[in-house]
């Protein structure tokens, strides 16, 4: 294969890859936040308190964390061909994904804000803040580091998830691995496919980690 | 602009009249269910807590002091009994009263409270937003207010690049911002070293002065009580054990919890090696322990001098300090002298004589 090939072949999935972690994380996110949020304040004797609620969500959650990712992809066929009137693609890819970072990214928020100390609701309480002004004013400010981490982890595990989308046609780099590298028997083209994986993945992860650091005023030196 | 209080702006004449707070009949139980279960915090609590003034409630941890405290703002509610806040029963209020509530009733923590992701300036106008104030009006309010607590020049600051008295001054700067009528204080210098301490009681003073706001607090530490507090409720087991001015309590300590705080705060405590020496009764040639308090017009008077004189014995010091509490001076002296019949009665007629008060605590071969 040509390198102009090779070349044009990465440029390509690696769009797709990015078309789909980017809208993947972004929507599933969008609904796993409320969700963590819900998670973790809806306890017994907590500012939403709905224990039963929590016990329900919470097995939900399980299940569709416990669920791999592979078998998601295929189950979930006719609900994707409800939303996007097709099965096959990378659009369709998108659902699944979606739907994995749901379950993931709330227990990461769930986590993020069950580390904040109780004293600082308490003294929001004593301010007079509602339940509400507590969440945005108190919890996700101070959360604010520990989530931007948790997003960081989804966006890293989608792009390990949006590899296994190529049995649906989803494209993307993992596709191109398995196609051309295995397949085809072209070890050139899995190295490449590898090597700008981990590239994406250090990207990510370093820039998440930055902003976290920015966010977090924690451990600030006088 | 200068900052104004709710209890500045009520008239006057009212203060005194009613008091900020009363306790009636309080009992708080935790835990549901059958008797085994429950844990009971306070137990038929009567208290009042008088506006204008600064009020110590102390105990020993797991006294219920902290559940008695967050009764006032409702952060906990009571099982039976009514809490009267400056005439309203916080048991009555729903949440938006309960609300208008805290807005009147600043709380400062142990542990500060104070959000890590906002800079001092808007840790103090937290309260304000919360309460839907403008912009510009917060601006106006934090400004005095972080003037007011000695920290004008950290307003960029993140607490965590604070002391732990400036938190704390944060804490109380930002319990301030909603102009109450009553500060809680929940063991507001127990994470602080002695000399922070000092400072920051010396502010609540200040504020207490200054602003005549009411203030309680609660506390394990005597040494807090005695320092700025003018009226002391000591709870043990969630029980009121005693209270009234903190120089009559301090003084006249009735109550085994009483005497333990005490002992330390006020060097009350005997020597070691003392301890196991004093018998209850004595035997041929035993020497008498006597502790002798000073206090009030007997603090200013040499006695001990007289003592010896009057007694025509040796007299022994074994222990003794001076204090001040609530403002007044306090001394306490254990001296022993030969517990002849003799010795005895002068020493007697001595202390009538003088007003000297006296316990008796043991004698020592």
């Amino acid at each position: 294969m040509s390198l102009e090939m090779l070349v044009n072949l990465l440029t390509k999935s690696l769009g797709q890859t990015l078309q789909m972690v980017a809208i993947a994380g972004l929507i599933g996110s969008l609904i796993g936040l409320p969700i963590g949020v819900f998670l973790a304040t809806s306890g017994k004797g907590e500012l939403f308190p709905a224990p039963v609620t929590n016990r329900v969500m919470g097995l939900i959650i399980n299940a569709a964390r416990s669920t791999p990712f592979i078998i998601l992809v295929v189950a979930i066929i006719p609900f994707t061909r409800l939303v996007t009137g097709t099965s096959i693609g990378t659009n369709a890819a998108i659902v699944p994904l979606t739907i994995a970072t749901v379950p993931f990214f709330a227990r990461l928020v769930e986590a993020s804000i069950r580390e904040i100390d109780k004293g600082l609701i308490e003294a929001a309480r004593a301010m007079g803040a509602t339940p509400v002004q507590i969440v945005f004013k108190v919890l996700l400010a101070e959360a604010r580091p520990g989530i931007t981490l948790a997003f960081t982890m989804t966006i890293v595990s989608l792009i390990g998830y949006s590899a296994m989308v190529g049995a649906v046609g989803g494209g993307g780099l993992g596709d191109l691995g398995i196609r051309y590298g295995y397949q085809r028997f072209m070890p050139e083209v899995m190295l490449a496919v590898v090597a700008v994986l981990i590239l994406l993945v250090q990207l990510v992860q370093s820039a998440g980690d930055a902003l976290a650091r920015r966010f977090d005023k924690r451990n600030r030196k006088t | 602009m200068t900052i104004q209080f709710a209890a500045v702006r009520s008239a006057p004449a009212e203060a005194g009249a009613r008091p900020m707070v009363a306790f009636e009949a309080v009992t708080k139980r935790f835990g549901s269910g059958d008797d085994e279960n429950q844990f009971t915090a306070l137990d038929g609590i009567d208290l009042t807590i008088a506006r204008g003034a600064i009020t110590g409630i102390i105990g020993r941890s797991g006294a219920g002091k902290s559940t008695l405290i967050r009764l006032v703002n409702g952060l906990e509610k009571a099982t039976s009994g009514r809490v009267v806040v400056d005439g309203v029963e916080v048991g009555e209020l729903g949440e938006t009263g309960l609300r208008d509530l805290r807005r009147q009733v600043g709380m400062i923590f142990q542990h500060f409270n104070l959000l890590s992701s906002r800079t001092a300036f808007d840790n103090v106008a937290l309260p304000l937003e919360i309460a839907g104030m403008d912009r510009q009006k917060i601006r106006d309010r934090v400004g005095p207010l972080l003037e007011l607590v000695g920290l004008g020049d950290k307003s960029g600051r993140y607490p965590a690049e604070l002391s732990g008295g400036q938190k704390q001054r944060i804490g109380i700067a930002r319990a301030l911002a909603t102009e109450p009528k009553l500060l809680l204080s929940d063991e507001a210098t127990s994470a602080l070293d002695p000399e922070t301490t000092q400072s920051i009681l010396d502010l609540l003073k200040q504020i207490n002065a200054e602003l005549g706001l009411t203030v309680l607090l609660i506390t394990h530490e005597m040494e807090v009580v005695k320092t700025i507090a003018s009226d002391v409720a000591v709870i043990d087991r969630g029980k009121i054990v005693e209270a009234g001015r903190t120089f009559d309590v301090f003084t006249g300590a009735k109550h085994e919890t009483t005497r333990a705080l005490l002992s330390a705060a006020l060097g009350t405590k005997l020597p070691e090696w003392l301890r196991p020496n004093l018998k209850p009764e004595p035997s041929a040639g035993d020497r008498i322990v006597v502790r002798l308090i000073f206090f009030g017009t007997t603090a200013f008077q040499p006695l001990t001098g007289r003592l010896v004189t009057e007694l025509g014995a040796d007299v022994n010091i074994l222990a003794g300090s001076i204090e001040e509490i609530a403002g007044e001076p306090y001394g306490s002296l254990v001296v022993a002298y030969p517990s002849d019949p003799d010795v005895l009665e002068r020493a007697n007629r001595f202390y009538a004589e003088t007003g000297l008060a006296t316990e008796v605590l043991g004698y020592v071969a």
